[in-house]
């Protein structure tokens, strides 16, 4: 009997010394913010377009966090759309065409003849890659752009245009390899040398 | 010393083909036509071109400049004209066009001036290596480092091996096999130069058994040397040229994944390389030619060839005799890790080492890939020793993350794998695929994280901005406030007193409040019933509010009961008014009397008109005469015996003593102006006619203190109930029949049923205003001289205000004179101050209470002559009288300002006062006549207080615009702001034209 006894005396007091300390360590030791939506975050893009409605990354990484369909970034494109998939571990949507299609990277450049220095784009510029004052000539600094576009519709004289960036040799990228056709073992072409076996 | 040769895992031996080319010795590449320097021609930034279009350069002369750390200058390698520095086809696996610079030789190849050191080890080492990197030299093994940053490394690592590779082990290519066998002491006077920078402890040259001509020259070269260095022999093995394979050759180390040599002590150069720093610090020649193998099926003579670099590969084809009928592919590089090109006119470059022009034996397209049949052959040649096969998965699938766990990056794309690979996938291309990839995601990674920490610094900026606008925002707010109490303040304690006026309620007020409460709550009723019949839902809700108007209608109507009954006026009969009336009427039946009589005498007019007149001015004669006699037998004991003053001519005659001496006045001045000499005459009768004046003012005064009557309290109260009553059913009137004007437009069906109840309701109207009237009428006969009444409590009210003015002003003046006295006084200032609020609002009542009366009567006596409801005060005349008031007033005070230093300004001061006493007079009149008229504008729907509002906007409009216009006369708008005020004022002559309508 006393056995039976000592064993609950143990275990309650067991649980209850865990309890206190999952209880301390779950105050101690909170997470501060969302960090899901942090995740979803760092895979946007950030351009800070608003074209998925939203204004801006972070806020449609809480969305996204919240529910909404993960298809509504058209910079991001399909690439973040399998990104975001794989982490929430839910199914890759196509694009939603709603928001606009995946388009070439671009970046904005002012025909700097034509500014009239009204500052407009300056204020539509979500990452300040706008550089001027008023009633100066204002330019991009390319290194900054996002090519996000949204200064191109505030501005009154229609002196921004979105160039797309050129390849250079620098940025020149392996293309994927063409799947070759999947023939089986005994179909393949007899005779077809290999390089260098002459 | 030997040197233990270790081995590394995997490698492959591919056909070498290296036999036909090493034949015949280097030779001389002819001088080409053209010259193409791509400006990057190495790992790194482009260089920067430094010569225009048309200018002419030597050979060896700089046309690029190195841009950053990682980048080499670019030197022409003949003499010519830059024709010009453009786009054109490079040594790429794109195939892309990058900037090249572009000279046409002028087949002189005229060297510019250079000079070698002649002892480099004098130099400063950071000055000996500025040297190398000015001539531009870079890695000649493939990769094209450039190779000053590499002779850099001694300064933050310790470099205790120096390895030169001279493996050489790709097939076909043997131009560091020749450069050996034919430049040995070129390539240690390289390594004694590299060696002097690093200072090793070891130096290794590894090279392949297949090469023993080569090591032989090295040898033989080594014992003419004072260097000390090991020459090792590696047996020949694909890959071992490279870097980490043959320092896992030589050394036994393994250089981690992700680290350079560097990090763990060794550092290698190729021979190529070797041989350019010498001649760049022995001769001081810039890198500007290499040794290049020209190979392969389709070569007539292969061999290798000194060629200039941004030689055309057309050139050196042609040189060597390639077949292009037999050319199947032009490969540039080796054939495991070279690159196909198309294109003969891409320039060789300072990575270019060989040209293998394949025919289609030799270099078969590549066969269609099939799928992995999980051979495991790739892994057993990587010598990486990675997981081919899982990395191709992992590439083929975008399983990025995973291919980089297994270690994607330590492939050195070898080909190795490939190779072997029985299904001949192009696993290298996956894996370049795969490494771009990620390369991409991070840096669009790097470049969303930066943007990220831009956006979030922006929008932190623009909360702050937002916070310390508001905060901004608020401090003006509250100093505001704090003015605007500041203010109040100063308003309360100027008013404290009068404001004890403000509490006995404004019967107006409260009558207007009570009326407005009906309305609601009848509103509400309408609604509550309306909602009823129509089943709305709300109905509880708005029986409810039908609940609390109802009490609110009460307590308002009770409150104005009350106050009503408190002040009512102590209207007292005045028989001597009622004398007058009497008098006054005789006079009337009298003149017409007359009138009628004359008529009948000329027989002409129309006598019975004229008798029924006679018989009513009879008639009313009577009952005036009536009236007054009644009046006076009630009275009678305590009438006081007074002479039987007539008041009106009192106050005419003062009217017309005062018009004489404005008159008088006026003539003085003008003849004072006009220098005449009569002006002394008349001031003199000037004065006396003011003494006149004064005499009839006083005289009338004195009369009117004595007419003090009494007057009837239930008439007036009645009479007010019945016109409130009587203009309640004119606005009801007004309003069913707008309801019925808008049911016609509108084709309503109930249009009828309302126009009679209209009909009905204008019924009512035409019975509560008989009603009205005749009491109006009975009051009549009973009509105390109430103006009497008001003027005496205006009188004291001006006296009173007169008073305070003075006492205030006294005050003041004690304040800043710093009087004891003025604590006394501020009190003295209040009572009066109280003292005038209880007299103004004496005669306030007393106004309103008589006014009606008053004006009714007026109307009634004269509607005799035509309709009684129309006949209204002449408004132009009243508020001339109140602007001349004003004027006259005004010009007193001047005078009184003008004399202040003077010695009689007391006189002048009551005449002042004087004077503001009958502005005011007369400015009460104008007003109460002006009230008069919006009400009767008010009842043709039109507000004359509105109106003359608009008119004054209007007015206003126009002048603001005339104002632009006259600013903006060198303005480009100005047919538009003129146009603008043609409008405006139009708009202003339309309102003021309905205004004087309505005023008139």
């Amino acid at each position: 009997m006393s056995a039976v006894l000592i064993a609950v005396f143990v275990l309650l007091a067991l649980g209850l010394v865990f309890g206190i300390l999952l209880g301390y360590s779950s105050i101690r030791f909170k997470v501060q913010g969302n960090p899901l939506a942090d995740q979803v975050d760092s895979l946007l893009p950030q351009t800070q377009c608003g074209q998925c409605s939203y204004p801006g990354c972070r806020p449609y990484a809480e969305a996204i966090v919240n529910g909404e369909a993960i298809n509504k970034c058209p910079p991001g494109g399909m690439s973040t759309i399998e990104a975001l998939a794989d982490l929430l571990d839910v199914e890759a949507l196509p694009l939603d065409a709603e928001h606009g299609e995946e388009q070439v990277q671009a970046i904005a450049y002012i025909r700097e003849d034509e500014c009239i220095g009204c500052t407009k784009c300056i204020q539509a510029c979500p990452v300040d890659a706008i550089l001027g004052a008023a009633k100066q000539m204002h330019t991009v600094i390319e290194s900054e752009c996002t090519g996000c576009d949204l200064c191109v519709e505030p501005c009154p004289v229609d002196c921004i245009d979105m160039i797309p960036i050129e390849t250079t040799l620098n940025t020149w990228q392996w293309p994927s390899p063409k799947p070759g056709i999947e023939l089986i073992a005994t179909d393949r072409t007899p005779g077809i040398a290999r390089g260098g076996d002459a | 010393m030997n040197v233990k040769v270790h081995s590394f895992h995997g490698g492959i031996h591919p056909p070498e083909n290296k036999k036909q080319s090493t034949g015949a010795p280097i030779g001389m590449a002819p001088l080409p036509k053209r010259i193409i320097l791509p400006l990057q021609q190495h790992i790194g930034l482009p260089a920067d071109a430094v010569v225009k279009k048309g200018e002419r350069v030597l050979k060896g002369q700089l046309v690029a400049e190195a841009i950053g750390r990682i980048s080499a200058n670019i030197h022409a390698s003949t003499s010519g004209t830059v024709v010009s520095v453009d786009h054109h086809a490079v040594p790429h696996i794109s195939g892309m066009s990058a900037d090249c610079i572009i000279i046409e030789a002028d087949g002189e190849d005229e060297w510019i001036s250079h000079q070698g050191l002649n002892d480099y080890t004098s130099l400063p080492k950071p000055e000996l290596i500025e040297y190398i990197r000015k001539a531009g030299v870079a890695g000649m093994g493939g990769a094209g480092f450039p190779t000053d940053v590499k002779l850099h490394l001694g300064d933050d690592h310790i470099v205790n091996t120096l390895i030169i590779n001279a493996a050489e082990c790709e097939p076909y290519i043997t131009a560091d096999d020749m450069l050996m066998r034919e430049r040995a002491e070129e390539i240690l006077g390289g390594i004694e130069i590299i060696s002097h920078l690093l200072k090793p402890l070891h130096i290794m040259v590894g090279i392949e058994d297949n090469k023993p001509q080569a090591i032989r020259a090295l040898h033989a070269a080594l014992d003419k040397s004072e260097l000390n260095l090991d020459i090792v022999i590696i047996p020949t093995k694909y890959p071992s040229g490279g870097e980490k394979q043959l320092i896992k050759l030589l050394t036994g180390v393994e250089v981690p994944g992700g680290k350079i040599p560097a990090d763990v002590g060794i550092v290698c150069q190729n021979v190529g390389t070797t041989t350019a720093v010498h001649r760049a610090v022995k001769h001081g020649e810039p890198l500007i030619s290499r040794i290049v193998t020209i190979s392969g099926a389709a070569t007539a003579h292969p061999q290798n060839l000194e060629a200039r670099i941004g030689t055309p590969f057309a050139e050196l084809l042609d040189h060597c005799g390639v077949k292009r009928e037999l050319m199947h592919r032009l490969v540039v590089g080796g054939p495991m890790m070279g690159i196909t090109v198309d294109n003969e006119q891409i320039p060789m470059i300072k990575t270019t080492n060989c040209l293998i022009a394949g025919n289609a034996q030799e270099l078969p397209p590549q066969p269609h890939a099939q799928s992995c049949i999980r051979c495991g052959m790739c892994e057993q040649v990587c010598p990486a020793e990675l997981l081919p096969q899982q990395l191709h998965w992992f590439a083929k699938g975008r399983e990025f993350e995973k291919a980089k766990h297994h270690n994607l990056f330590d492939c050195i794309e070898c080909g190795a794998c490939s190779y072997v690979c029985p299904s001949n996938i192009p696993l290298v291309q996956y894996y370049r695929f795969a490494k771009a990839e990620i390369r991409q995601e991070d840096a669009e990674q790097r470049k969303a994280d930066h943007a990220r920490i831009r956006f979030e610094a922006r929008q932190e900026r623009l909360e702050r901005e937002k916070t310390e606008k508001e905060e901004r925002r608020k401090i003006r707010a509250a100093e505001a406030a704090r003015n605007q109490a500041a203010k109040k303040d100063a308003a309360v304690a100027k008013s404290a007193t009068p404001a004890a006026a403000d509490a006995p309620l404004d019967l107006k007020q409260l009558k207007t409040n009570a009326a407005v409460a009906r309305t609601k709550l009848k509103k509400a009723e309408k609604a509550l019933s309306n909602a009823q019949a129509k089943g709305l839902d709300g109905v509880d809700t708005l029986q409810d509010t039908v609940r609390q108007l109802q009490t609110k209608s009460d307590t308002a109507q009770q409150a104005y009961e009350q106050a009503q009954q408190a002040p009512a006026p102590v209207a007292t009969v005045d028989i001597k008014q009622l004398k007058t009336n009497a008098a006054v009427a005789r006079t009337k039946l009298k003149k017409a009397e007359k009138i009628l009589a004359a008529a009948q005498e000329s027989g002409d007019g129309d006598i019975a008109e004229l008798q029924a007149s006679v018989t009513q001015l009879a008639a009313k004669s009577a009952t005036a005469e009536k009236a007054f006699k009644d009046a006076d037998a009630g009275t009678g004991d305590t009438a006081p015996a007074q002479p039987a003053v007539d008041l009106e001519a009192l106050k005419a005659d003062a009217e017309a003593i005062k018009a004489k001496v404005d008159k008088a006045e006026k003539a003085w001045k003008a003849a004072v102006e006009s220098g005449s000499p009569a002006a002394d005459k008349m001031a003199a009768g000037v004065d006396k006619l003011k003494a006149k004046q004064a005499e009839a003012e006083q005289q009338y005064q004195q009369a009117l203190a004595s007419a003090q009557v009494q007057q009837p309290a239930v008439s007036a109260a009645r009479l007010d109930e019945l016109k409130a009553d009587a203009a309640a059913i004119k606005a009801k009137v007004a309003k069913a029949k707008k309801a019925w004007k808008f049911a016609v437009e509108s084709g309503s069906p109930a249009a009828d049923k309302m126009a009679a109840g209209v009909d009905k309701l204008k019924a009512k109207q035409a019975e509560a205003e008989q009603e009205y009237q005749q009491a109006l009428a009975s009051t009549q006969a009973l009509q105390p001289a109430a103006t009497i009444n008001l003027d005496e409590l205006k009188a004291d009210a001006e006296a009173i205000k007169a008073k305070v003015d003075k006492a205030e002003k006294a005050w003041k003046a004690a304040i800043e004179s710093g009087s004891p006295a003025a604590d006394k006084m501020a009190a003295g200032v209040d009572k009066l101050k109280s003292k005038q609020a209880e007299a103004e609002q004496e005669y306030q009542q007393a106004l309103a209470s008589t006014k009606p009366q008053q004006l009714a009567a007026d109307s009634a006596a004269e509607s005799d002559n035509g309709p009684a409801a129309v006949t209204l005060v002449d408004m132009k005349e009243l508020k001339q009288q109140v602007s001349i008031m004003r004027t006259k007033l005004k010009k007193a005070e001047k005078q009184l300002e003008e004399s202040a230093a003077g010695s009689d300004t007391s006189t002048l001061t009551t005449e002042i006062e004087q004077l503001k006493q009958r502005h005011a007079e007369a400015k009460a009149t104008f007003d109460a006549a002006e009230a008069d008229k919006i009400a009767a504008a008010a009842q043709q729907g039109i507000d004359l207080k509105q109106l003359k509002i608009d008119a004054a906007l209007a007015r206003a409009a126009v002048t603001k615009a005339e104002r632009a216009l006259s600013k903006a006369d060198d303005n480009v708008n100005v047919s538009e702001l003129e146009q603008s005020l043609v409008v405006a004022k139009q708009q202003a002559d339309n309102l003021n034209i309905t205004l004087e309508r309505f005023s008139e």
